[in-house]
């Protein structure tokens, strides 16, 4: 049959755009989806500041007597790496978010929508920065109540804030991964957790790389938390504690890891969702 | 430039699709052709596991077909899959919506993903939650909602750009009566303003209400196609039932009718009931039986074939296949007992004693 069709139904026309445009309203029509779930649930929201919170005051009251940093003021030489281990731990909720997303059938309506196919992973990951952001802000304030005080300036304190607000983002393309394998989003936390556990703690997070033995030093000062610390540091508080080789160095780390695992979280994406 | 400039009149078209899913090496698509007239509903029909799920992904662009291809308004769906996105709308069994926001949040994210303006999205929201009956709902997050509710923000979500084709993947599975006969006004609805609709279902009610054809499908083939009253009318059987006045003439009655039918007739209370090649005929030769015994009748209905009679006939087995039905010897046994199955026989057995 060779009939023409009238048009049945109106379809809508899409908005005034290109390929890109369309992509960046993906991303961030994707990422404010993802921050209302959060405030949505203020519980958890509360609980996962709450952490960091607990690590900071248990370093500075209950360990930090016992530990001897390089310029003495453990406080300060903490809170860079409290910084750290806070935004990796926001960065893996990328895992049990892409994971929740993919198991609830919400994945197979987007897949079936005109969207940019990676706006999915990167709204997910944008969302977390957002919140990143956010809890950085808080633990400063926290930080400051315990005695942390800047010791270089505060633009350089925010290129430190920067730095490891970059280093988490890289990092949330590999939970994305993690999260998109996991059978669910209570394994892809647990997942998760092994993998970071040994690169925060085998750092100069909370204690000197030296005070290690030393076959852990060759792994702990060349890992990238370590680096991240490092330059975080020497960023924040300078003084006995400035290394700018690290912040080169972390700053390499940090997009080397972007440059590795975002195309390796879109290509397991497409796989499996 | 698209939908519109169609020259077919078909707005699904699915020639040869085969689809193997390497885990378990099923093949679920073993070669399934089918063709939606546009403005039409069409039923995919088949029994759990069949194909008909996998079949609408691929048409719905989520999935790749193994070989075989498919357009919907003549664009293909792997080639151009962007635009058969969209041309489309997807609503199915597990309503694919968000959890964590309200309905009008959700309306507003699928239309702005469809890349309509906020503005349009916003009217869309309103326009939809109306329509769906949700608009005291609308600003309530989704964790409230029945389940009723919940699929209808998904059809609402589905049509939030108005597509001309839609695909609805057993939409109304697991809905009480009333949400179910809500649905099937909406849909008929959206087919009376023109939509097509591919239609999955394991309702044969469902399909005989909706669909103008219907296409059933059973371990990932096809294995019948045409128009519910085809499908019946191909089965060449009508229904005489007969209720008698009292219970003791039930199993006199049966045992007189028995000569009449090439199946044992069907006894349940008051009612006989036999499959006929000649329905009016063996209807006459029913009458005249009784009144030569003399046995009252309190009613007398000829009636077609169900879907279910089809279905059963077609497949060997019902569309719901529940735990605890299956026998082991042979087919299920059908609801109305026309069958060969073991319980069927018993029944009759003892009626006929």
């Amino acid at each position: 049959m060779t009939t023409t069709l009238s048009p049945p139904v109106r379809l809508l026309e899409p908005e005034q755009g290109n390929k890109l445009s369309w992509a960046v309203a993906d991303i961030v029509t994707m990422a404010k989806r993802n921050i209302l779930a959060v405030m949505r649930t203020p519980e958890a929201l509360f609980f996962t500041t709450l952490q960091p919170i607990m690590f900071t005051l248990l370093f500075t009251y209950v360990f930090g007597g016992a530990i001897h940093v390089p310029g003495g003021h453990y406080v300060d030489f903490l809170m860079p790496g409290i910084f750290v281990q806070t935004v990796i731990f926001g960065a893996m909720a990328s895992s049990s978010g892409l994971a929740e997303d993919l198991h609830k059938g919400i994945i197979e309506r987007f897949r079936a929508l005109p969207m940019s196919r990676s706006a999915v992973l990167a709204g997910r990951t944008v969302s977390d920065l957002v919140r990143n952001v956010f809890v950085v802000a808080l633990i400063t304030a926290v930080g400051y109540a315990v005695g942390f005080r800047i010791g270089t300036n505060f633009a350089l304190f925010l290129c430190g804030v920067l730095l490891i607000l970059f280093f988490a983002y890289s990092l949330s393309w590999g939970f994305a991964y993690i999260g998109l394998s996991a059978p669910n989003a209570e394994t892809a936390q647990v997942m998760v957790f092994p993998l970071i556990f040994p690169l925060l703690f085998a750092s100069s997070a909370f204690v000197p790389v030296r005070s290690m033995p030393g076959w852990l030093q060759a792994f702990a000062y060349h890992q990238p938390v370590t680096q991240v610390v490092n330059a975080a540091r020497s960023l924040m508080v300078g003084g006995v504690l400035q290394d700018s080789g690290a912040v080169w160095a972390s700053l390499l780390w940090c997009g080397g890891l972007l440059v590795v695992l975002a195309p390796i979280a879109v290509r397991k994406y497409r796989k499996v969702a | 430039m698209m939908a519109y400039s169609s020259q077919s009149a078909l707005a699904v078209e699915a020639h040869d699709l085969v689809k193997v899913f390497p885990r378990g090496n099923v093949r679920a698509l073993d070669g399934v052709s089918l063709e939606v007239e546009a403005g039409t509903v069409l039923g995919l029909l088949g029994p759990n596991g069949a194909g008909k799920t996998t079949a609408v992904r691929i048409l719905s662009t989520i999935l790749g077909p193994d070989s075989g291809h498919a357009s919907v308004l003549g664009h293909d769906v792997v080639t151009e899959a962007n635009t058969v996105r969209r041309i489309i709308g997807l609503a199915g069994q597990y309503a694919a919506v968000d959890e964590n926001l309200t309905g009008r949040e959700n309306i507003h994210m699928v239309a702005r993903l469809s890349h309509l303006s906020r503005p349009v999205a916003a009217r869309r929201a309103n326009e939809l939650l109306e329509e769906f009956g949700l608009t005291n709902a609308g600003d309530r997050v989704l964790k409230t909602y029945s389940g009723g509710m919940r699929r209808r923000l998904d059809l609402a979500a589905a049509l939030v750009a108005n597509p001309p084709v839609l695909f609805l993947d057993e939409p109304t599975t697991g809905l009480d009566p009333q949400s179910r006969q809500g649905l099937w006004t909406s849909i008929e609805d959206l087919v009376r303003e023109g939509t097509t609709v591919l239609l999955t279902t394991q309702y044969l009610e469902e399909a005989d209400r909706l669909a103008r054809d219907i296409v059933v499908i059973d371990h990932g083939r096809v294995i019948a196609q045409g128009t519910p009253a085809q499908l019946k009318a191909d089965l060449g059987t009508s229904v005489v039932s007969v209720t008698l006045g009292a219970f003791d003439t039930v199993a006199r009655a049966a045992e007189l009718l028995a000569p009449l039918s090439e199946k044992a007739p069907l006894v349940e209370n008051l009612i006989v009931e036999l499959t006929v090649n000649d329905g009016p005929k063996a209807g006459a030769d029913v009458l005249r039986t009784l009144d030569a015994a003399e046995i009252p009748i309190a009613g007398l209905a000829l009636r077609e074939p169900s879907l279910d009679d089809v279905f059963l006939t077609l497949t060997g087995h019902k569309t719901t296949i529940e735990e605890g039905e299956h026998d082991e010897e042979g087919p299920v046994k059908p609801k109305r007992g026309f069958g060969r199955g073991r319980k069927s026989e018993s029944t009759d057995g003892k009626d006929a004693a």
